[in-house]
């Protein structure tokens, strides 16, 4: 249990900021709008859910917290640290940012406990022996430590996405991204992915998930921010934003995926 | 005796044995394209006899230089035989070789590739095995194996420069000949690889289209 | 037929061929050296993004390897000396090997690089890799390990094209045979006794490729989708 609360000692304090997006704006290369001017603040220990319909942004908008896309116009502060173009400043905010994407994206060459220890030991200069320990408890604490010798294509989907939240862990993040992480899994496997995700929640991780997951957003999530076609539209909680929804665009995408 | 060769006349000499190089890549495809064609079915049949003689075929001449071969064919056959080869026997001969065992295996792999399912069905249905290669199997390898066999070709035409060295008058050997009595290596050969690239270029464009039209297929 | 094989030419002159095909070997390995590094600058140019730098190496790549490796040769024997570059035979052997084996490597290199899916490099980049860490660790071994037997088979043709160096008196395996046939008349068990060392040679690289394989990208018999 310990590694997940690596980054929290003791009690959370809803008012300190993990992440303040303000105004965020991009276009693609191609011209395209895809954030129309974004502000989102989450707090330390918070577990916000994006949603929104396909296009929405909401992948793009969760890459721009480590970097992994670029914007043009407005601000994003993670831990305190400005997000500018400045190499010093992308790998501080990377080394304290976990992300997990939806097509896991483990390294085929490296068994599975490598995939966990390489980057404490390449990124951090950590000991062997300490990275080997942490990539051993964490892969336990996922359930798959008995494979741990195994290559990732050995894995069923489930396994390697477990494996893959192991991974960003092992970096000892402040806080989580999931990026879609049960959207390219067969259905049987996604329970055991949301049931890793919801024990991190609880030992009080920060954590910015796209999900389609509805129980898991219902019962896990602290706020639920819907996006759709570049702007925010709700930012509320799970009672209200699936009992009581605000927009017509709310409406109309819930009556899209409930069925 | 160089100032009588001006740039006009070397171009000129070097179309004339390009004649050459044409003919003899044809003569090297479409032999070696039927020798390819048997020796592909020798490898993909199930009597293993067949398999073993068509796999020492195809090892032994992907594995050993064209020039080799041309030598073996040009004195070797001669000595052996006692009789006199030409040079353009010669060439045809172990350009065939050369050419048959390349499109032997570039042709196996097409059918390879083919999914085990497809052999499977066709015996389900009762096909007999060469009315499964005739009606299911090829037609589907003909497609894969287009691409290939053209990218081929160009190792064919380029092959057939090696001819040259056994005295076979191509555009190689006209090259060199003009070459000695020239001395304008830098021009006599620039002018040779430019009518080579010429030929082969264009098939390289075809094929490389042909693969990614292939490729987005599927 | 009336003609009876005799390999004692072969024994008698064992040495000979020995030296050659050591020659051969050398060229080999300095021409594939040379020409692999110019493949991975040459993958570089071309997947630099810089037009200019593609363009230039998209018509080395096309030149080499649309006109016969003879003219290639051939100019470079006998032309650079024309611009003043002396080489003696086996400099512009491994001079004009190098360049050739270099433009299909950089077409390989290229298609290793760009095989490696863009998730991999994002996933590092999340983890605080830095790019160079990323090349050696992330990318390196997956990209070697999908281009590797295009690779090999490429290695292979290069060696089987070192016999043509035998034209400009280079003294290699090929060019023993050359020898001893214009000095018996038993041209027959001389080349295919060349045959045999090329084959040998041939097979001993074969040899080598499948271990490295079994050693190093064993993972790639899971990762294949």
């Amino acid at each position: 249990m310990t590694q997940f609360e690596v980054s929290k000692g003791g009690t959370a304090t809803a008012t300190e900021a993990a992440i303040v997006a303000q105004d965020v704006e991009k276009w693609y290369s191609n011209g395209f709008h895809v954030l129309k001017g974004v502000s989102l603040t989450v707090n330390k220990g918070e577990v916000v859910v994006l949603m929104g319909p396909s296009g929405s942004g909401k992948s793009t908008f969760i890459r721009t917290f480590n970097a992994l896309e670029p914007f043009q116009k407005g601000s994003i502060e993670i831990d305190g640290i400005p997000l500018t173009p400045k190499l010093k400043n992308v790998d501080a905010i990377r080394r304290e940012v976990g992300m997990v994407f939806q097509q896991f994206n483990l390294f085929p060459h490296l068994t599975v406990f490598e995939n966990v220890s390489i980057a404490p030991i390449q990124v951090r200069n950590m000991p062997k022996a300490k990275a080997d320990e942490i990539a051993t408890q964490l892969l336990e604490r996922v359930g798959i430590l008995h494979q741990a010798k195994k290559y990732p294509g050995q894995l069923s989907g489930g396994q390697q996405q477990r494996v893959a939240i192991a991974r960003a862990l092992a970096m000892q993040p402040k806080i989580m991204l999931f990026d879609e992480p049960t959207s390219a899994l067969d259905p049987e496997m996604v329970r055991e992915v949301l049931d890793v995700m919801r024990s991190l929640a609880n030992s009080g991780m920060t954590m910015v998930c796209v999900t389609h997951e509805v129980g898991f957003a219902r019962e896990v999530a602290d706020r639920i921010i819907f996006l759709a076609d570049g702007l925010l539209v709700e930012d509320t909680t799970p009672a209200e934003f699936f009992n009581n929804p605000k927009s017509d665009r709310t409406r109309k995408f819930l009556s899209q995926i409930l069925h | 005796m160089g100032d009588e060769f001006t740039l006009g006349r070397i171009f000129l000499n070097l179309l004339i044995a390009t004649k050459w190089t044409i003919i003899l890549s044809l003569i090297a495809f479409v032999f070696g394209g039927i020798v390819g064609f048997l020796v592909m079915l020798m490898r993909i049949s199930p009597i293993k006899p067949l398999r073993f003689l068509s796999w020492i075929y195809v090892e032994f001449f992907e594995g050993t230089p064209l020039l080799l071969q041309l030598f073996l064919a040009f004195f070797g056959i001669s000595v052996v035989f006692g009789i006199n080869l030409s040079p353009l026997a010669a060439a045809t001969i172990a350009l065939t070789a050369f050419t048959s065992s390349f499109l032997a295996d570039i042709w196996r792999g097409a059918v390879e590739a083919l999914p085990k399912g497809q052999w499977e069905a066709s015996s389900a249905l009762g096909f007999g095995y060469f009315k499964k290669l005739r009606y299911i199997i090829l037609p589907q390898a003909v497609k894969l194996s287009i691409a290939p066999t053209v990218g081929f070709l160009v190792q064919v035409i380029k092959g057939t420069s090696l001819a040259s060295v056994i005295g076979f008058t191509e555009l190689s050997r006209a090259a060199s000949q003009i070459n000695n009595v020239t001395l304008k290596a830098l021009l006599v050969f620039a002018l040779a690889g430019a009518i080579y690239f010429l030929l082969c270029y264009p098939l390289s464009v075809w094929s490389q289209k042909v693969e990614q039209r292939l490729n987005q297929q599927t | 037929m009336g003609y009876t094989f005799d390999f004692s030419v072969v024994w008698d002159n064992i040495g000979l061929f020995i030296a050659g095909a050591l020659l051969t070997f050398r060229i080999s390995l300095i021409a594939i050296a040379f020409g692999l590094i110019l493949g991975i600058i040459g993958a570089l140019f071309r997947t630099s993004g810089n037009r200019i730098l593609n363009a230039i190496t998209l018509a080395y790549v096309e030149i080499i390897r649309n006109t016969p490796f003879l003219i290639q040769l051939f100019f470079i024997f006998f032309g650079l000396p024309k611009l003043g570059i002396r080489l003696n035979a086996e400099q512009a052997a491994i001079l004009s090997l190098s360049i050739n084996f270099g433009a299909y490597s950089t077409e390989i290199v290229r298609a290793g690089v760009e095989s490696i899916p863009k998730g991999q490099v994002e996933a590092a980049m999340a983890l605080g890799f830095k790019p160079l860490k990323i090349f050696r660790y992330i990318i390196l071994i997956p990209a070697l390990s999908n281009i590797y037997t295009a690779l090999i088979g490429q290695v292979i043709l290069a060696v089987l094209f070192t016999s043509v160096v035998s034209q400009i008196a280079t003294e290699d395996l090929t060019f023993a045979g050359d020898f001893l046939n214009s000095r018996t008349f038993r041209s027959f068990e001389i080349y295919f006794t060349v045959c045999l060392f090329y084959l040998a040679i041939v097979w001993i690289i074969k040899g080598i490729g499948y271990w490295v394989e079994r050693r190093f990208f064993e993972f790639a018999k899971y990762s294949r989708r």
